[in-house]
């Protein structure tokens, strides 16, 4: 049978969201979506030893949009970025036991946000390994569709 | 939790007592009425009952008027495809307003695909539709134009015997889609110059599965289903005995208790908005005042509706939502846009529509709820925060 409606999963997240929030002076920060469209996703991380020690995000938009977003959290916490990186759409809707059809393309943006937020990381530090601050023109590009 | 049903305009329950009275013709009589003996004949008597009483809802001129079709959607198909196609020698063109039901606007998609104009009237703010513009768009080459009574989404209830004069200086036929009003004001087909009515019976409290298209006598249609020639030969095809029985009863209940059942709602509906209206940025959607008795809409700002309708259903409180998240086409309603809200907005909308099993005594757990509710989803938003980063 088809599924109908959201997991259990998704539910879950969507009604006790992990990590909700902002982390101030963070090390990686990301952006995706648009209010327009319905879905706004902002993603914030603390990194030491290129390991994601803190992760919080805020989100504008529907049931798995909000879900994806905690989801996404969970599975970057205690990684390095570069494993981070490689985390996928894919895999967090698996992690949640599948969305609908129909959430799997608009709604399910949060892997990107986090591959914003530690690209934003990794070129704030080859900014400083060069030894110039470019961190506030890199947070002013927003990634996204 | 108690359930609380604030959903009525996707669907409503069936009445206790139109179900203790449609049920034998489920159970025991399954006759025919195309048959000629006794079986068939009792069934036969059936809907001619529930026509009589169904005409007698919308103050039709006979029982004759009404034809039965498998529901709202069908009806709208029926009058406006078969009304164009039938009357196409005097002219190819075809008028709605932005703000009908999707069964109205892909009719007329359809007819425009074979050849005819199809003129859209656009509504101001409050869902009010344009007058001017239609007195405008009207030429005499317009066959058929088809306004609703009330809006589902917004609550907002048009002026048709305006309409119906306008129309009939220049076009030739009115459809009126009465699935949201009827049952909840008077509705009077005579006196509101009305060409060709759309009726749902589950909208007053009936079986899914039937509805009604009134036929001004001397209407020319021509039908959309074909077959052995039910229903005048408008729509062929073997009658729903249950749904039909059900709906005359539910026909005939509304219209008895419209005048106090419509005011209890109206009470509970104004407590609603009073109190909603006091959360931050909350506004109301569709009219102020010619709105349906029973029907509440707003958006808020900085929060989507597809989460608001499942954060509600924890606290078990039903309701609907226009944003696009939680339509299959991913676009936020086009009843809230034709009214011009942006599409943000139009994704933070809620409605709240009220039914027979509501009492004014549920008003502050619902209120509670929408408060929780808009809270918890503002933390979660990025747009809530005053200073964006």
């Amino acid at each position: 049978m088809a599924q109908i409606g959201y997991s259990k999963k998704v539910m879950d997240h969507f009604f006790n969201p992990r990590n909700v929030g902002t982390i101030e002076n963070a090390d990686g920060y990301g952006k995706v979506g648009n209010p327009v469209c319905g879905d706004l996703m902002e993603m914030y991380i603390k990194v030491k030893d290129d390991v994601i020690t803190d992760i919080k995000f805020q989100t504008f938009g529907c049931g798995s949009a909000i879900a994806t977003s905690s989801m996404v959290t969970e599975l970057a916490k205690g990684k390095h970025v570069d494993e981070a990186l490689k985390i996928t759409r894919g895999d967090v809707a698996s992690e949640l036991d599948g969305l609908p059809p129909q959430k799997m393309h608009c709604s399910n943006l949060a892997a990107d946000a986090l591959h914003e937020a530690v690209k934003d990381y990794l070129n704030k530090k080859e900014g400083s390994a060069k030894g110039g601050d470019q961190g506030e023109a890199i947070r002013e590009s927003q990634g996204g569709k | 939790m108690q359930r609380i049903y604030l959903d009525c305009v996707s669907s409503k329950p069936i009445d206790r007592r139109v179900l203790g009275f449609a049920k034998p013709y489920l159970e025991h009589n399954y006759g025919n009425p195309s048959s000629l003996h006794s079986v068939g004949l009792e069934a036969k008597r059936v809907v001619e009952d529930a026509r009589v009483k169904v005409a007698g809802l919308i103050n039709a001129e006979n029982e004759n008027t009404i034809i039965f079709t498998g529901g709202a959607t069908e009806s709208n198909n029926l009058a406006i495809k078969g009304a164009a196609l039938r009357n196409a020698n005097r002219g190819k063109e075809v008028a709605s307003s932005a703000i009908e039901h999707i069964s109205v606007l892909n009719s007329m998609k359809e007819l425009q695909k074979g050849g005819f104009t199809f003129n859209l009237i656009p509504v101001d703010s409050n869902g009010i539709v344009d007058l001017e513009k239609l007195k405008e768009v009207l030429t005499k080459n317009i066959t058929v134009t088809s306004i609703m009574y009330a809006n589902n989404e917004i609550g907002t209830i048009e002026p048709i015997r305006e309409i119906s004069e306008i129309v009939h200086e220049r076009g030739l036929y009115l459809h009126i889609d009465g699935t949201a009003a009827a049952g909840y004001i008077p509705v009077d087909v005579q006196a509101d110059g009305v060409d060709l009515l759309t009726l749902s019976s589950n909208d007053l409290y009936g079986p899914q599965g039937a509805g009604a298209l009134y036929v001004k006598p001397g209407v020319k249609l021509q039908p959309v289903i074909l077959g052995g020639g039910q229903e005048r030969g408008l729509r062929s095809g073997t009658e729903n005995i249950f749904a039909i029985a059900g709906m005359g009863e539910a026909a005939r209940i509304a219209k008895d208790e419209m005048p106090s059942e419509s005011e209890r709602l109206r009470e509970m509906r104004d407590k609603l908005i009073d109190e909603i209206l006091t959360i931050d940025e909350a506004y109301l959607t569709g009219h102020p005042t010619q709105r349906l008795p029973h029907h509440a809409s707003f958006y808020f700002n900085q929060i989507e509706g597809e989460s608001i309708l499942l954060n509600m259903d924890m606290y078990n409180i039903q309701v609907s939502t226009g944003s696009a998240c939680s339509s299959k086409t991913l676009e936020p309603s086009h009843v809230l846009l034709a009214i011009g809200l942006k599409h943000e907005e139009a994704h933070g909308s809620m409605v709240l529509a009220l039914g027979r099993s509501n009492r004014i005594e549920e008003v502050p757990r619902i209120v509670h709820a929408v408060k929780e509710t808009v809270e918890r989803l503002r933390k979660l938003s990025p747009l809530s925060r005053k200073e964006v980063i």
